[in-house]
Parts: structure tokens; C-alpha cells; sequence
């Protein structure tokens, strides 16, 4: 069942320290309730949830406090029971420092559950076991929190060729997917399974990268127990080279079947799709068990005296778990994520949230500030790393110049910010910052545009109708005084009349002809980049805009030497 | 400083051109032991040069001090001037050459990575332009005394004629123009003391020296295999045709590769990255037309080594390579979009 599977390469990746050792030593363990759960209620790519609880309710232990809003959305859940003593802003885990809508929870030490009772998906239609799980709150639990139900779509055809479960976790530090994988495997395969159920999946191929002999053992015993159940050979294990970013899903599946998504496009389109592990995990409690998603494993790592992976109720501050973890005393940050791609978060009082796979702390010794920027001597090193076979150095000299089109046209956005290229760079150019900051003005300058293109259209059409109230009203002043001065007019008027309507004619066709012109004026300027967007891409558009101002704040130091 | 990625590889532009000038070295001893000690001074003259010119347009440009001095491309493009200079040169000329290098194809147009012109090569194709009589007169193969040489760097012009002679290339070249001599190739290479087995005599050797260097460079991933490959194999190619074709009119392959830049151009100046293309498909197309080039100006060109000029008209060409090289981007592969 495992091996025999050819493998493909992805171009570029590096090979970064791994660190994961200090992790993998001890068994998941539960940390305790906090004594004050913060839930942010927006949690995942796309719409915010609304509030379903006020201050001083009561709530159940997987209870919904908030409702999925929008197409691309997913609901939220009171981790454990207790009091709602706030609904309020709090600082997000975000590194924008800003603040977003939370439910504060007092626990009250009962966790207490809502009744539960397992979804019967097979009698069910698609789009309700979508509706169910889309309440339920689950969303990939990889770190990008994509709400799953929108993924658990076979798309035109109707089939997939393969479902790829994504165990690859490769940034360093982090392994609460490879524990997980030890310590649940039948678990996730039993969540897989009903996956490819959903989906009308082929083969279910795990990708796992070969650093993970453990993981891949464990899951290896799943997948034979998984086939001898579903009495074919749709499981397998495949160990992949361990090279980051082999968990980039696009690079996992370009790994497993050769196939390249490309930027925008839908997997599901290509016969694909992919899951991260504990995604799939979630997806069993969900459905067989009717637990929403309310907690995760969290790695704690880092410059910590003691690193593990915790199961951790979402809301619990991050403080607390670190705590558990003996951080060191010359600990300065806290990054949730890896080193490759994490976020630094304002305070260690933020919340874990869904996408918090990992809590890394961090120490000048740890991650040493870069040595100062030097300018780029175009070695290339960048375009050798880059897994997206993109020209970096290219688009940081455009992004840098702030030619922003020129800057598109070298796929910009084809970027995923894995942060190989700024990684490699010799002179130490924090490239994916200057990707992140173009980004963000390219989308600005969209939206303004858009904007001014609407508030033109207000405008031109307005003057349209104040010329045609001018002449209205002329035209009505020039036949009273006629009327008045000479009652014979009246006839003349009359005999006139055909004439008349040829002339308002005239006049509407004008109008209609400035409004369409004012149309198709607006549809050529409008920019390609917002037009048939994927609910993917309008999140991104979403998490892009929230990381605007402060990366706007960020450039300004590296921008500013040569403005 | 606060975003990621948090940690990186321990690599700078310091150590990138310290392993260049590491890779120098095989070459530049095979020069000492053929051509005399006359080439340190030479490197010494332009090191010292370099960085003091590039120190006064740092403080010039308000530019922080230490960080861009110790970044070492200021010795890295002194060294290869000192290396295709001739090594008896007056030392007003290597100064000079530097100091254009360094302030006017270097710092006038930006600095460190914003030159659209390889430094060293600017300097060498307004020498030879200014001074083609200086700029022509190479130690005799032998004539290793380091007190001569010392003398016709620092001192006056008389001792030059003991000890000068034409480079295998521009001595092939006279006598092949000359209508007078009548000479063939095979008679010429065969007879002068100027020529070795494989290329010029000790040039061969030198040659040898860099090759080796540009290995060490490979395998050090400081440049890629395309440059020097289709560098050498466009050479070899091109030379080898027309030898076929008139081998009395036309030297071979061999002599081409191992005689004059040939060797350090395919490794150390062809693959400088700031001036040059950085598509791989870009990188191939840009060696092979300096390779063509080259061998157009020694074969029929003014100059007996054409490295300078070649390397020079590519530079012009490389943004327009390497717009029209890009690789395909990931997912764009595709040819058609459709899924299946």
C-alpha cells in the first residue's frame, strides 16, 4: 500500500533547520481551562460571524455563538460551558495589532455539552451536510482556516480523482500534525474516509514528509485497517522529500500526481483535492460524533524550557499555554505559526484561535534581527528557491520602484509568501515584505479605482440630468409665454407636437448612448484582477486588506532611503 | 525586522565574493610562476585602488561606510582588472582603469547591484581604446624577474623592449593579416616560442588555473553550469567549424579556449550577475553571443582579444534576454488551461 507511488518535484524549496525534535518527545497532552476564554468571532478566511449570545447569558460547551455570515464563512462555538461576561473587542492573533469582535467566556468548570448526536451525511443531501458542517465550524486547521464545507464539493464533474490528505508539515518547529498522526490515525482516516465519501474520491493519497517515520508507521497501520474496511486499495501513505514547502497544498499535490494547479484556479477542476490531517480529524468529530470544532493541537515551541503539543480550547490565551511550557527568561515574542510564515502577535494575552497550529516563542538569540539590507547583486539564488518558479529579485525591483503593473506581469500574485527567496537572499532583502506591501497597494489602488470609477458614473450622469432639467424647463417657460401671447400658437403648437417627440427622442437616445458609453467605458478600466473572483481570492483580498496599514508602516523604513 | 520568515541562511554577499576571489587563486598562481610576480603588484595597485575609490564615492553618496567596503565587489572587480591588464603595465594605468571602473561604471550608475556594465570590462575597453601601445605590451614567457618588472611598472619605458612580446592572439593575428608573411596557421603556431601545445605558452596553464576556479564556483552554487557551458561550447563550436572548414586560415578550438580570456571570461566575467542575464534560458543565450562576438573580434575585429567588446554588447542585450526568457510560472505550465 505505501512506496510504489512515483513521486514529482516542485521546483526550488530549502532546507531550513528543523527544530522538531524538542516537540515530539512527549504524547499530546489536554491543557487546562483557562480561567477566561476569549473567542474571537471571526476565525476563519471570509465573512464575519454575527454574535448569537449577549453578556451575562449562560452558554453549553459546543454551543454556537456565532452564526456563519456569507457565502465564504463558518460558525464558532463556546469551548467549554459558562458565563458570556462580554461581547466586546479584543486584540486579534493577528500581527496588525488591531482588534476584532469576541465572546468573553467565564468557564464554569462543569464543560458541560450541548446534546450530541452524530450527522447521518448518507441520508442527508450534499447541500445540507455542507449547511451542517459549515455550523459545525469547521475550517482547515492547516493555518490558512478556509471554512471546509466550500471544499467538500466535487465540483463539475461531479468526482474526484484523488482526495490528498496533507501530513506533510514542513515548517520547522511545528508537529501537532505529526502527533496528531501518531496518536489518531485511524481517527483522521475514519474523517478522510467520510471525506471521500462527500467527494466521490478515487484514491486517498497521504502525503507525509520522510522526517516523520513515526507519523508515517502509525498512519500506514490506518490505511490498511481503512482499505480493509472500505475493501479496496484507496489508501495510501506516501513519504515525500522532506523539503519546505512540501506542505504548500499546491506543492503536495504537484508532489503526488504531477498535476499543477494553477493560481486561481479550482483543484476540484483537476481531479483534486487536499486536506490538511487534522482537518480530517475534525471533520469525523463533526459528522460521527456531532462535536463542533472547539479545540486543536497546538505545538508550543520555541524558547520554551520544555516544548509539546497541547489539545487547547479555543479562547485560551496564549500566555497560558506557554506557561505550561517554561518559557525562557530572555523570551521577546510570540509567533503563531512557524518561522517560515508565522504571524507575530501584539501580546501573548491573544487567543488560540483555528489557525493556530502553533505557538513559537522567540528570542534575539533564537531569531537574530537580520544584518542590515544590502542591494540585490542579482545572483538568483531567490529564483532558485522560489517553489513557484517566480523571478523574485524581479518583482522586489519593481515592487521597490513601486512600478506596481510591472511587477503583475512577473506573476506577482502567484506569490504564496513561503518566504524561500528572502531566506537565501545574501544580502538579506526582506523580500516577501516588499510581495506583501505591492499586494496590498495594488489592491488599494483597485478599489480606489473602482470606487472613483462609480463615483464618475454618479457624476456624469447627474450632469445629464441637469442639461435635460434646463432644457425641460426651457422649453415649458418658451410655450406659456407663447401660450400667452397669442392663443393661435396653440394650434401651431398642436401641428408642432410630432415634431416635439422626435426632439425628447433625441434627447433620451443621447443620455442612453453617454450611459452606455460611461459603461463600457467603466468595464474596459476595470481591472482584471477583481473581476471573476474566487471566494479564495476574496478572502485573500479580506486578509489582505487587514494587513494593509500596517505593512504600509513596516515598508516605510526600507522605502524610505531612497523616496 | 517582525515578519517572516523569522530566521534565514547564513549567507551574504561578502562570503559570495570571497569564494570568487578564492576561485582566482589556482590562476593567478600559474601566472606568477609563468609571467613573474609583476601580476601581484598589479592586483595590489587596483586592490588598493578600489577600495579607496570606493570608499571616497561611498562618503561621496552618504552610504554607510564598513557595510559596502567589506562587501568585497569592489576587490573582486580590481582583481580582474589586474588580471586582464597586461601584468608589466605602468601603474598610472592600472590605477586609472580602476578608478573608471569604480566611480564611473560602478558608483555613476548606482552602486552595487545597479550597473548595467561590468565594471572590470568598462575599464579594460577604454584603456585599450586610450592606450592600445600600453595595453599590448605582455611579459615574455620566462621573463619572471621581479626587479625588471618592478622597473617597467614604477620606473621608465627603456627596459620594455627587452622584455615585452605580443600575446599568442595578437601574434597569430598580425602574422595572419600580414600579406607579406604569407603565413599559414599550422606554420605559425608551430615555430613561435609565444605558443604552447593546447594555446598560448603558459597561457595554457593560467587558463588551467581558472578552469579549476570556475569548478570550485560551481560546485560552491555561486554560479550556475549555463554560463561557462554555453560560453565554452558556443567557442569551441564556432571555432571548430571554421578550423574544419580552413584549418590554415583559422585556429582551432583548442588554442581559442586556452589562450587569452577565454577561460576567466567564461567563469569570472560573462557570469557576473549584476550586468548580465539571469534567466536560465537567458543565461545561455547571453554567453553564447558573447562567445560569438568574441571570436568575431579576434578573427576579423581591430583587437586581438575580443572579450571586453563581447562582453560589453551583451550587457546592452541583457534586459531584453531576460524579458523575453522568463520561465513559466508554476501552475502556468499548462499549455490551454483546460482541465481535463
Amino acid at each position: 500500500m505505501t512506496a510504489l507511488q512515483r513521486l514529482f518535484k516542485f521546483h526550488g524549496g530549502v532546507k531550513p533547520a528543523y527544530n522538531k525534535e524538542a516537540s515530539t518527545g512527549l504524547p499530546i497532552a489536554v491543557a487546562p481551562t483557562s480561567t477566561r476564554l476569549v473567542i474571537p468571532l471571526h476565525q476563519s478566511i471570509g465573512g464575519m460571524p454575527r454574535p448569537m449570545v449577549a453578556a451575562g447569558e449562560r452558554v453549553l460547551k459546543g454551543q454556537r455563538i456565532g452564526g456563519a455570515d456569507g457565502n465564504v464563512s463558518s460558525a464558532v462555538h463556546a469551548s467549554t460551558s459558562g458565563t458570556v461576561v462580554a461581547v466586546e473587542m479584543r486584540l486579534m492573533p493577528h500581527t496588525s495589532g488591531l482588534s476584532a469582535l469576541c465572546v468573553v467566556i467565564e468557564p464554569d468548570g462543569r464543560d458541560e455539552w450541548i446534546p450530541r448526536q452524530p450527522f447521518d451525511f448518507r441520508s442527508a443531501t450534499p447541500t445540507q451536510t455542507r449547511d451542517y458542517l459549515r455550523d459545525a465550524g469547521v475550517v482547515g486547521l492547516g493555518g490558512a482556516v478556509f471554512p471546509s464545507y466550500l471544499k467538500l464539493n466535487p465540483g463539475k464533474q461531479g468526482k474526484l480523482d484523488t482526495l490528498v490528505l496533507n501530513g506533510a508539515e514542513c515548517e520547522p518547529f511545528i508537529t501537532c500534525d505529526d502527533l496528531l498522526m501518531r496518536e489518531r490515525a485511524a481517527t483522521i482516516l475514519d474523517g478522510a474516509a467520510i471525506m471521500r465519501e462527500m467527494l466521490a474520491a478515487g484514491q486517498v493519497l497521504i502525503g507525509i514528509e520522510d522526517n516523520k517515520p513515526e507519523a508515517i508507521a502509525a498512519m500506514e497501520i490506518a490505511a490498511r485497517a481503512a482499505n480493509a474496511a472500505a475493501r479496496e486499495d484507496a489508501f495510501k501513505v506516501v513519504s515525500v522529500p522532506t523539503r519546505y514547502p512540501a506542505g504548500g497544498a499546491k506543492q503536495l499535490m504537484r508532489v503526488l500526481t504531477g498535476i499543477e494547479v494553477p493560481h486561481g484556479k479550482r483543484s476540484t477542476d483537476y481531479g483534486l483535492q487536499c486536506f490538511n490531517v487534522g482537518t480530517a480529524y475534525a471533520i469525523y468529530e463533526a459528522i460521527a460524533l456531532g462535536q463542533p470544532l472547539i479545540s486543536r493541537i497546538v505545538t508550543v515551541a520555541g524558547n520554551v524550557g520544555k516544548a509539546r503539543n497541547y489539545e487547547v480550547l479555543l479562547g485560551t490565551p496564549m500566555r497560558d499555554i506557554i506557561a505550561l511550557c517554561g518559557p525562557l527568561p530572555d523570551s521577546d515574542r510570540v509567533i503563531m505559526g512557524g518561522p517560515m510564515m508565522g504571524l507575530l502577535m501584539p501580546d501573548d494575552s491573544v487567543p488560540v484561535v483555528k489557525a493556530a497550529n502553533c505557538v513559537l516563542v522567540g528570542s534575539k538569540k533564537l531569531f537574530p534581527p537580520p544584518p542590515p539590507e544590502m542591494p540585490c547583486i542579482r545572483c538568483g539564488e531567490c529564483a532558485k528557491a522560489c517553489p513557484s518558479d517566480l523571478q523574485p529579485f524581479e518583482m522586489y525591483w519593481f515592487s521597490r520602484a513601486k512600478i506596481f503593473g510591472k511587477a503583475q506581469e512577473y506573476n506577482l500574485f502567484d506569490c504564496i509568501e513561503c518566504g524561500c527567496c528572502a531566506y537565501v537572499c545574501p544580502s538579506r532583502i526582506p523580500l516577501v515584505d516588499y510581495y506583501r506591501f505591492a499586494k496590498s497597494e495594488i489592491w488599494a489602488r483597485e478599489t480606489e479605482k473602482e470606487a472613483a470609477d462609480v463615483a464618475r458614473e454618479r457624476y456624469e450622469f447627474r450632469l445629464l440630468r441637469e442639461e435635460r432639467e434646463k432644457q425641460e424647463k426651457a422649453a415649458k417657460l418658451a410655450a406659456k409665454t407663447a401660450a400667452g401671447r397669442e392663443k393661435a400658437a396653440v394650434a401651431l403648437a398642436e401641428a408642432e407636437k410630432p415634431a416635439v417627440t422626435p426632439e425628447q427622442d433625441a434627447k433620451k437616445a443621447l443620455i442612453a448612448a453617454a450611459l452606455e458609453r460611461a459603461r463600457a467605458q467603466k468595464e474596459q478600466a476595470h481591472p482584471e484582477n477583481v473581476s471573476n473572483l474566487t471566494p479564495e481570492q476574496q478572502a485573500e483580498i479580506a486578509a489582505i486588506e487587514a494587513r494593509r496599514a500596517e505593512i504600509r508602516e513596516m515598508a516605510k523604513p526600507h522605502l524610505r532611503q531612497d523616496d | 525586522m517582525n515578519n517572516s520568515p523569522y530566521f534565514r541562511q547564513p549567507a551574504s554577499v561578502q562570503s559570495v565574493m570571497l569564494r570568487v576571489l578564492l576561485a582566482l587563486l589556482p590562476g593567478i598562481a600559474a601566472y606568477v610562476w609563468f609571467f613573474g610576480a609583476g601580476i601581484l603588484v598589479q592586483i595590489a595597485l587596483a586592490s588598493i585602488t578600489a577600495l579607496a575609490a570606493e570608499a571616497a564615492m561611498l562618503k561621496l553618496r552618504g552610504k554607510p561606510l564598513m557595510m559596502f567596503l567589506g562587501d568585497g565587489s569592489a576587490l573582486v572587480t580590481a582583481w580582474l582588472i589586474a588580471l586582464t591588464f597586461p601584468s608589466i603595465a605602468p601603474w598610472w594605468l592600472t590605477v586609472l582603469g580602476t578608478l573608471l571602473a569604480i566611480v564611473v561604471a560602478k558608483h555613476l550608475y548606482g552602486g552595487l547591484g545597479q550597473n548595467p556594465f561590468n565594471p572590470a570590462m568598462v575599464a579594460f575597453a577604454l584603456m585599450i581604446v586610450a592606450y592600445p601601445l600600453l595595453m599590448s605590451q605582455w611579459p615574455r614567457v620566462d621573463a619572471t624577474d621581479f626587479a625588471v618588472q618592478w622597473e617597467a611598472i614604477f620606473g621608465n619605458r627603456q627596459v620594455l623592449d627587452a622584455m615585452t612580446m605580443a600575446t599568442p592572439l595578437d601574434a597569430l593575428r598580425t602574422v595572419l593579416r600580414d600579406p607579406e608573411q604569407r603565413a599559414m596557421i599550422g606554420g605559425v603556431l608551430g615555430t613561435k616560442a609565444t605558443f604552447g601545445n593546447v594555446g598560448g605558452k603558459g597561457w595554457e596553464w593560467i587558463a588551467a588555473g581558472y578552469f579549476l576556479g570556475g569548478l570550485y564556483l560551481l560546485q560552491q552554487r555561486i554560479i550556475t553550469w549555463h554560463m561557462p557551458a554555453a560560453f565554452l561550447a558556443t567557442l569551441f563550436v564556432i571555432s571548430g567549424a571554421f578550423a574544419l572548414h580552413d584549418p590554415e586560415r583559422f585556429a582551432g578550438p583548442g588554442f581559442q579556449l586556452f589562450t587569452g580570456g577565454a577561460m576567466l571570461a567564461a567563469f569570472f566575467i560573462v557570469t557576473d550577475p549584476v550586468s548580465g542575464a539571469t534567466t536560465p534560458k537567458g543565461k545561455l543565450i547571453f554567453a553564447a553571443g558573447a562567445a560569438v562576438l568574441t571570436w568575431i573580434i579576434r578573427t576579423f575585429g581591430a583587437y586581438p582579444d575580443g572579450i571586453a567588446f563581447a562582453v560589453l554588447l551583451m550587457n546592452i542585450a541583457a534586459p531584453l534576454i531576460d524579458m523575453y526568457t522568463q520561465p513559466p510560472v508554476f501552475g502556468h505550465k499548462i499549455k490551454g488551461d483546460d482541465p481535463k
